[in-house]
């Protein structure tokens, strides 16, 4: 990688994470929502809408046996209140989500990694009345592309930020066990050169590799497995023992749990 | 170099769950109150967590650990440091006796801004009105003020029957929400600098100074006093509240005078913004109501005096509201 594609790399990490630094002295991130994954969430939540609407109206449409006068103040009051209020309460009452937002993993959180509070999200939702301006959110759209934190209007008023919520998951060490002697074991000086060369990133490619494995076609497990045990026994010579009749899989398993074990 | 995890985890496991399970219930019930032990519990477990983190993040890069973790501080983080919850339930009464007028009043430059920007439209919309006579055409948006105002009135005031009849519950639903997105957009320009809002504050100016000089100019002020007041006495207040919101944002945004950083400065005036917010909503719901029940009659169905009395009883109403309430309570309007 060049210096230049290194600093461009660096710059879109910058943008892409926002990191709170706490008093205790540890420092956590926030990965921003991505545009693409908020238009969709927010086309999740248009068509949410539309859905309730069309069976509002189908109730609110009983109410033309009392008096069709009500019923359409009924549902001239319902469609304002329900298009400007949905957000609002669902962002209030799941910590800020929506069903969209739910559904695309996103969260709105407030930019110091403090509460949400209720003016945030009111406010917030309130501005999309210019966010929304002239037409498809172009004034929003903009201010998220040149805000360093992607926020639109709506956001920087309010102080909130809108970010992608990965998967939390209690680290599990079980991906890497298969039961099976581990052939490494019995070569330590092995064992230590592995631990000395292999890089944080190395070892999480495999961990995904092996946490992943059943979602991938066999050719393409057998070939990603061979190449990633091509590049780990590459990286220190190896006693033929060590690899002889241990499947790429399983040598990977392997190499992983020398790693992060250091006894058995 | 990379710790051993294995040991590390189950170590620490424990305490990250019951973390965890505090914070699940937090999250729950958003105005859940802890006890002494329990907020010292979770100081204590979120502090060991920060520090399980800061080892994790010097002495391994293990993803999955440290995502997990990160999470866990951030959320402990929101509770410990997040300063006082919204611990008290939203009390309507109290917002609307104290919260309302108290901010109404303690955001008073922005509102005397909107209401002489108001001014302004006003004088310069009769004005264009009153000598040029072509110009309400071009400022008055809605076709039923086109006409001659003598024509309109004597046209009102020929109905015998109830014209509104079966459409006036719809009518003022459609009053209350149009109503509501001018305030609300009002508001929302804030963010514009205050550009967007001061525009239209003049321009709602504008289009009150034409109509109100053309039915003077017409001779039929009584009929113009009649109509407007009822309705107009508590929507015009409204709009202007809705600028009021709008300049509060702006003068956020610019600063002027403040010592403190843009976020802070937002941050500070949000409560009131939100609140302005609300309150001129539901000063056009009662507005609505009133502009479809009983602006749009007119005499002899209901005389002018009648309606001119109900708009000045309202105003008084309003004025002492919005001036006098919660002045009482401590924290009440400087």
């Amino acid at each position: 990688m060049s210096a230049s594609e290194g600093a461009i790399n660096r710059g879109l990490e910058r943008t892409q994470r926002f990191e709170v630094r706490t008093p205790e002295g540890v420092a956590f991130s926030y990965r921003l929502a991505s545009p693409v994954l908020r238009v969709c969430a927010w086309l999740i939540d248009w068509m949410v809408v539309a859905a309730t609407w069309s069976l509002l109206a189908t109730l609110i449409g009983v109410l033309n046996i009392i008096s069709a006068d009500i019923a359409g103040m009924v549902a001239t009051i319902g469609y304002f209140l329900l298009s400007q209020g949905y957000r609002i309460a669902t962002e209030w009452g799941w910590r800020g989500q929506t069903l969209g937002k739910r559904v695309m993993r996103l969260r709105v959180v407030d930019d110091r990694g403090l509460h949400l509070s209720f003016s945030q999200i009111v406010l917030r939702n309130l501005l999309r009345f210019v966010d929304s301006m002239p037409a498809a959110y172009l004034v929003g759209g903009l201010a998220a592309l040149f805000s360093r934190k992607a926020q639109r209007l709506g956001d920087i008023a309010a102080g909130t930020l809108v970010i992608w919520v990965p998967e939390e998951v209690t680290p599990e060490l079980a991906t890497v066990q298969s039961g099976k002697y581990n052939s490494l074991r019995a070569h330590l000086p092995v064992v230590a050169r592995l631990r000395q060369t292999v890089t944080p990133a190395e070892a999480r490619i495999a961990w995904q590799a092996l946490a992943r494995r059943d979602q991938m076609e066999d050719a393409a497990r057998i070939r990603l497995f061979a190449e990633l045990a091509a590049h780990f026994k590459g990286l220190t010579p190896m006693p033929v023992d060590v690899t002889e009749g241990v499947s790429d899989e399983q040598f990977i398993r392997n190499v992983l749990d020398v790693l992060y074990r250091s006894e058995r | 170099m990379i710790v051993n995890l294995e040991k590390f985890v189950a170590q620490e496991r424990v305490e990250w769950e019951r973390l965890e399970a505090m914070l699940d219930k937090l999250a729950k019930d958003p105005w859940h109150r802890l006890t002494w032990d329990e907020a010292r519990e979770l100081e204590r477990l979120y502090q060991r967590a920060s520090a399980d983190l800061a080892r994790l993040a010097t002495f391994s890069a293990e993803p999955e650990a440290r995502t997990y973790l990160e999470g866990l501080v951030a959320r402990g983080y929101a509770e410990v440091h997040g300063g006082r919850r919204e611990t008290t339930r939203f009390r309507p009464w109290r917002w609307l006796a104290q919260t309302f007028p108290q901010t109404f009043r303690r955001r008073s430059s922005p509102l005397w801004l909107s209401f002489w920007l108001m001014i302004a439209g006003v004088v310069f919309g009769g004005l264009a009105v009153a000598f040029d006579p072509d110009a309400k055409d071009v400022i008055t948006p809605f076709e039923h003020l086109l006409m001659h105002p003598s024509e309109r009135v004597a046209k009102e005031e020929s109905v015998a029957g109830d014209e509104l009849a079966g459409r006036k519950a719809r009518f003022s639903g459609q009053l209350m929400t149009h109503n509501t997105r001018v305030a609300l957009t009002a508001m929302a320009l804030g963010m514009t600098w205050g550009v967007g809002t001061l525009v239209l504050m003049f321009y709602n100016g504008v289009i009150l100074g034409a109509v109100c000089v053309d039915y003077m100019l017409a001779g039929e002020t009584l009929f113009l006093a009649g109509w407007l007041l009822p309705h107009g006495i508590v929507e015009i207040p409204a709009i202007l509240v809705g600028g009021q919101a709008g300049f509060t944002l702006a003068g956020a945004l610019l600063g002027r005078g403040q010592s403190q950083r843009l976020a802070a400065r937002l941050r500070a005036v949000m409560p009131d913004v939100v609140t302005l917010c609300f309150g001129a909503g539901l000063l056009l719901v009662w507005a609505g109501i009133v502009e479809a029940f009983l602006s749009q009659y007119h005499a002899p169905v209901l005389p002018y005096s009648w309606k001119i009395a109900f708009g000045v009883v309202e105003g008084v109403a309003l004025g002492w509201y919005l001036l006098r309430a919660g002045r009482s309570v401590k924290g009440g309007a400087a």
